[in-house]
Formats: C-alpha cells, sequence, structure tokens
C-alpha cells in the first residue's frame, strides 16, 4: 500500500509570517495537532505542533496573562528542517519512519510542494483496516512449522469449503523459530466445518478452537 | 379482553431452509411450540399466524434491487457472479427454492408480532421464527436474508412513532440492526455477545456507540469466550437496567439467539439453562415498568436445536404468559415424540444439570475483564 492511498491532501497550512495566535486557532477550530509552514511555492519550510504553540502560550496559571507573545511570527518557533515522505512511499516504511524517529505527522512532498500529511491515526487506522477486523467474518489461528508450502496447504483447505478470506496474517509463534502462527479471517459465521478439516490434515489450532468438541 | 401474549406460527415457517447440512435449522420452532403444548402453556387460542410481509414493507430498510435479486434467487433466475455481490450463494446463505417468499413470511410475523401489542390486542408477541439480525440493507449475511427485526422496528417507527429498545443477547453480534440504526436517537441498540475477537461477525466494539444524533444510543458489551452464568448475568442485568433508565423506551423488541449455551456448537460462551430464564424474566420486568408491557420478542440463532433451543424459547413464552418460567420435568410426550429423531439424549428436565457444567479455569480472569468492560460500556450514562 502506497502513502498516497492514505495521505489526506485537504492539508490546513499557514505562511511563515502568521501568528502563534492563528496557528492556535486553526489547531482548535480542525481539531489537528500539526500545520505544515509552507512558503509561496508551497515548500515546507517548517512544522509547527499543538505542543509547540503550548509551549508559546501564556500559563494558564497566570492571574494577567500577556497575550502579547502570541503575537511573535510562527516561524520562530517552528521545527525546521522537516522530515517528509513521498507519495510513492510504502506504508510500512513510512510506520519505521514514525517508530524511529518518535514523531506524529508526516507531510507528504512530490516535486518540492506540499501534496498530502499522514499521521499516526492515518496509520494505525491503515492497519486496522489490513488486519480485516472491520469486515464480518470469523477468525483461526492456525500454528504452523516455518517452511515453505505451508500458507498454500492451509488456504486449500479453505477454497476447498469454498469460504472467502477476508485477510491473512502471519506472525512468529511466541519465541520459537521453528513456527509460525497464520491468522486468517474467513466470511463465514460457521467455521466448524473448515476447523474439522484442519484439525484432521493435522494442523494445530490456537485457543478457543483449539478445544475438540463439545466445547469443553 | 387484551391478551397476555400471542404467539406467531405457522408451519411454513419451515420452509426457511438452507440444506440438510446448513446448521440454521427452523424446526426448532415447530420443537419449541410442541414443547409448550405438551406443557399445556400453549394452545390454539395464543397462535396467531404470520402474514406475507409486502415488498413495500421490506423496502423499509433493504434496496429494492436486493429484493429483486433474492426473488430472482428463489426462482433460480440469478446468475452466480450476482448473487455473490448480495451475499447470495454463498455457505452461510445459500440460495433455495422460494427464498423470498419464505424469507417474507418471517419479516410478515414480526409485523404481525408489532401490531398485535401496538394495537392492544396483547401486551407481548413472539415470533420465534425472526431475529435475523445479520441482514444488510443490500447483502444477506450469517444464514439471514431479509432483517426482520430492524424492519420491525422501521415500521413502528413509522406506523406507531414511538422509542424502540433493541436488545440482542444472540452470542453474535447484532450487527445489521445496528447499523440500521446507527445514526437514530429514537432506536437504542444493546447487544451482549461473544467477543468478536474470533467470532463473527467481528464487530460490537464497546466503544461502537453511534454516529451524529444517534451517538449514545448503541450499546455493545463484547463478553470473553467461555463466560459462564454468573458473569453473563452480572453485566446483562446491570447494563440493561441502566440502559433502559436512560433511554426510556416506548416499546422494547427483544431478539432472543440461544446460542450463548454451552451446548452450542458455534460460539465459546458457556451459558446455562439459568441464562435463558433470566433474560425474558428482566425483559418482562422492564418492559411492565417503562413501557406499560409492551415487549415483542423474536427468535435468532441456537444451533443446538434439540437440547437447548426449545427450553430457552419455551421459557420466554412461559413468561410471556404465565409470568414464570417453568420448572420440573419436561413433558413426556414431547420426550418421547422427538427423542428418536435427536441425535442426542434430549434433557430431562427444564433446568440444567450443573454438574454437566465444567469448571473454567480462566473463569477469575474472565469475570474481572467483563467488569472492565461494563465500566467502559457504563461510563456514558453514569456521569
Amino acid at each position: 500500500m502506497l502513502v498516497e492511498e492514505i495521505m489526506k491532501t485537504d492539508c490546513i497550512t499557514l505562511p511563515p509570517n502568521a501568528t502563534i495566535k492563528e496557528a492556535l486557532h486553526l489547531l482548535q477550530e480542525h481539531r489537528i495537532r500539526h500545520i505544515p509552514i509552507v512558503d509561496d511555492h508551497y515548500r515546507v519550510i517548517g512544522i509547527v505542533s499543538d505542543r509547540d504553540v503550548r509551549d508559546a502560550s501564556p500559563s494558564i496559571l497566570l492571574k494577567e496573562p500577556n497575550e502579547d507573545d502570541l503575537l511573535n511570527e510562527i516561524h520562530t518557533i517552528m521545527s525546521s528542517p522537516v522530515l517528509t515522505v513521498h507519495p510513492l512511499d510504502f506504508v510500512e516504511e513510512i510506520a519505521k519512519v514514525f517508530y524511529e524517529n518518535e514523531i506524529a505527522c508526516l507531510p507528504v512532498v512530490q516535486h518540492d510542494r506540499l501534496v498530502g500529511i499522514v499521521t499516526e491515526k492515518d496509520m494505525l487506522y491503515t492497519l486496522i483496516q489490513l488486519t480485516g477486523t472491520h469486515v464480518q467474518s470469523s477468525l483461526i489461528e492456525v500454528k504452523v512449522p516455518d517452511i515453505p508450502g505451508e500458507l498454500p496447504k492451509v488456504t486449500s483447505i479453505i477454497s476447498k469449503r469454498n469460504l472467502n478470506i477476508v485477510s491473512v496474517l502471519i506472525y512468529p509463534y511466541k519465541n520459537d523459530p521453528n513456527y509460525k502462527i497464520i491468522v486468517l479471517r474467513i466470511r463465514t459465521m460457521n467455521p466448524t466445518p473448515v476447523i474439522q478439516d484442519l484439525r484432521q490434515a493435522g494442523y494445530k489450532l490456537l485457543w478457543p478452537n483449539n478445544i475438540p468438541e463439545p466445547k469443553i | 379482553m387484551k391478551k397476555k401474549a400471542v404467539f406467531i406460527y405457522a408451519d411454513a415457517y419451515l420452509s426457511y431452509h438452507f440444506n440438510e447440512e446448513h446448521p440454521f435449522n427452523q424446526k426448532r420452532v415447530l420443537l419449541t411450540k410442541e414443547l409448550l403444548e405438551f406443557s399445556n402453556s400453549l394452545s390454539e387460542e395464543d397462535i396467531i399466524p404470520p402474514r406475507l410481509a409486502s415488498e413495500e414493507e421490506i423496502a423499509l430498510l433493504h434496496d429494492e434491487d436486493y429484493i429483486e435479486a433474492v426473488k430472482r434467487a428463489g426462482e433460480g433466475k440469478l446468475s452466480i457472479e450476482k448473487g455473490l455481490q448480495f451475499g447470495l450463494g454463498t455457505d452461510d446463505t445459500p440460495i433455495f427454492p422460494n427464498m423470498h417468499e419464505a424469507s417474507s413470511m418471517i419479516v410478515g410475523g414480526s409485523l404481525t408480532a408489532v401490531d398485535a401489542v401496538l394495537t392492544g390486542e396483547a401486551d407481548h408477541a413472539l415470533n420465534l421464527g425472526g431475529g435475523l439480525h445479520h441482514g444488510f440493507k443490500r447483502k444477506a449475511s450469517g444464514f439471514c436474508i431479509y432483517n426482520d427485526g430492524a424492519i420491525a422496528i422501521k415500521y413502528i417507527r413509522e406506523k406507531y412513532n414511538l422509542k424502540v429498545l433493541y436488545v440482542d443477547t444472540d452470542a453474535h453480534h447484532g450487527d445489521g440492526v445496528q447499523w440500521a440504526f446507527y445514526d437514530d436517537p429514537n432506536v437504542c441498540t444493546f447487544s451482549i455477545h461473544e467477543t468478536g475477537r474470533y467470532l463473527f461477525p467481528g464487530t460490537g466494539y464497546v466503544n461502537e456507540r453511534g454516529m451524529r444524533s444517534g451517538y449514545g444510543y448503541s450499546f455493545n458489551l463484547p463478553i470473553d469466550a467461555f463466560t459462564q452464568d454468573e458473569s453473563f448475568l452480572e453485566l446483562y442485568e446491570t447494563a440493561l437496567r441502566e440502559i433502559v433508565h436512560y433511554f426510556q423506551p416506548d416499546v422494547i423488541v427483544s431478539q432472543n439467539g440461544a446460542d450463548a449455551h454451552m451446548f452450542d456448537p458455534l460460539t465459546h460462551l458457556c451459558g446455562s439453562m439459568k441464562i435463558y430464564e433470566r433474560i425474558p424474566e428482566l425483559a418482562h420486568e422492564l418492559a411492565h415498568e417503562y413501557c406499560d408491557g409492551r415487549w415483542i420478542g423474536l427468535g435468532g440463532g441456537g444451533y443446538d436445536i434439540w437440547r437447548v433451543v426449545p427450553r430457552a424459547w419455551g421459557q420466554i413464552w412461559n413468561v410471556m404468559k404465565t409470568d414464570t418460567v417453568a420448572v420440573g420435568p419436561l413433558p413426556k410426550q414431547f420426550l418421547e415424540k422427538w427423542q428418536k429423531e435427536a441425535p442426542s439424549a434430549l434433557p430431562a428436565e427444564w433446568q440444567d444439570n450443573e454438574a454437566d457444567f465444567p469448571v473454567i479455569p480462566r473463569k477469575a480472569d474472565i469475570e474481572e475483564k467483563n467488569r472492565i468492560l461494563l465500566q467502559q460500556l457504563l461510563n456514558i450514562i453514569q456521569i
């Protein structure tokens, strides 16, 4: 999946000479946490987070706050240079950028111009979509040896029942490098027959489907 | 004179039949009816036949091209590709002859139940053929073609303009009904079900609260796999009382899936008959307290059609008709008539034998998790 598929394109931006007060207003009005600062050519020259703006705001504990500070220009508090990504970057790659740099927002830049924005919230939402939890399905976890050919064996058992697979994830089995877990979301309310088929083929299913009938 | 309750039934309900291997089997409605007849709690004058729902009524929820597809499927005239677009012809909802008519009869039964209660013919009405809560606007799923419960609620809103509380105790999330009223503040939906972590349909998280003006009118308790009676009932009763008090409904529609029982082959919940006694008792009590008695009960899931469903559903009727659940042995005639067809020994009594129920090693953890869930659910209305 590419960044351009998940980025927001209606970016809220400010020029460098806008005031901190304007930024504060925009953050509140749009309920956002980051504002890219762009020049006349829509080049990203900085970024401001709600935390930057809050740091520059008078304390709520002050009896007579001096609002003058808020009239400073935004470029005085913006972070620069800015980490950016490209619309054709992979979502998996930028997940690493978020993680390693401990940031929550990445402007998307193409031909030196701002074309979109991706936040950690968009990222998380995309990951949820990738797991398939939003689609009607039953979940089965199968423990398999970590050798070639196991996935097609498992999926062919499912396709023999003419069942549609909504999503597949594969992850390591605890700390044992000899096994993997295949997580399958299958579009059926009655996974019992396929669970029996998998057991008969010698596969170990994980809880709660590891328990043979009756339930306990 | 106004009746306490009416029972909606016709043998035609058995024509909603996918195939011999399919777990959804409407014979359970017949079994329940006979169990009640042999127990002398159901008689001829209690029974009203369902009417056929009209296409306009079905279209209160479903799209017209979906209805058209169901009709064509039932006549054997729908292509495979076209069918799959509407969820028809899958393993869960295979195509069968005259499926439109069979499904319309079930919807009509729920509308008959609504009219019986809201025209004042009876306090309560029970349509065990209905409760097909996975049906979507333009998609069949989870053994359901037309969503009779959602259609009945649309019908109540349109014809009687009452505030409806929908309570769904099926072990699967009542997704079709929830999404149909997700933005409607006059219909409050409450579903308690096994967590969607493993179980179909996967939705029904506690944070599904509704949207726009319907925000705060959708409630979900996705309880842990292997939850047993005590924890189920603690959560259910506490939540239901709070929700009814908060929403102040005019009428209660309950979906009474009976698949949270330990014997049910499709789910991982571990309830006993106790929950199927308490569920109708609570609906009955709260309907009288808040809705002048107006309560429409529907069926739903339930895949151990011999040992679980007839007793569980029988108790709904017993509560509706006699204010109390039945206790003691099941009628001999019932056992004699049906035992030879049943694949396992039929239970001898209305109540389960506690010794048959396993000790769940994770019981304390399950109860703790469920309690946290209840707090999360109720924080929105307990400020």
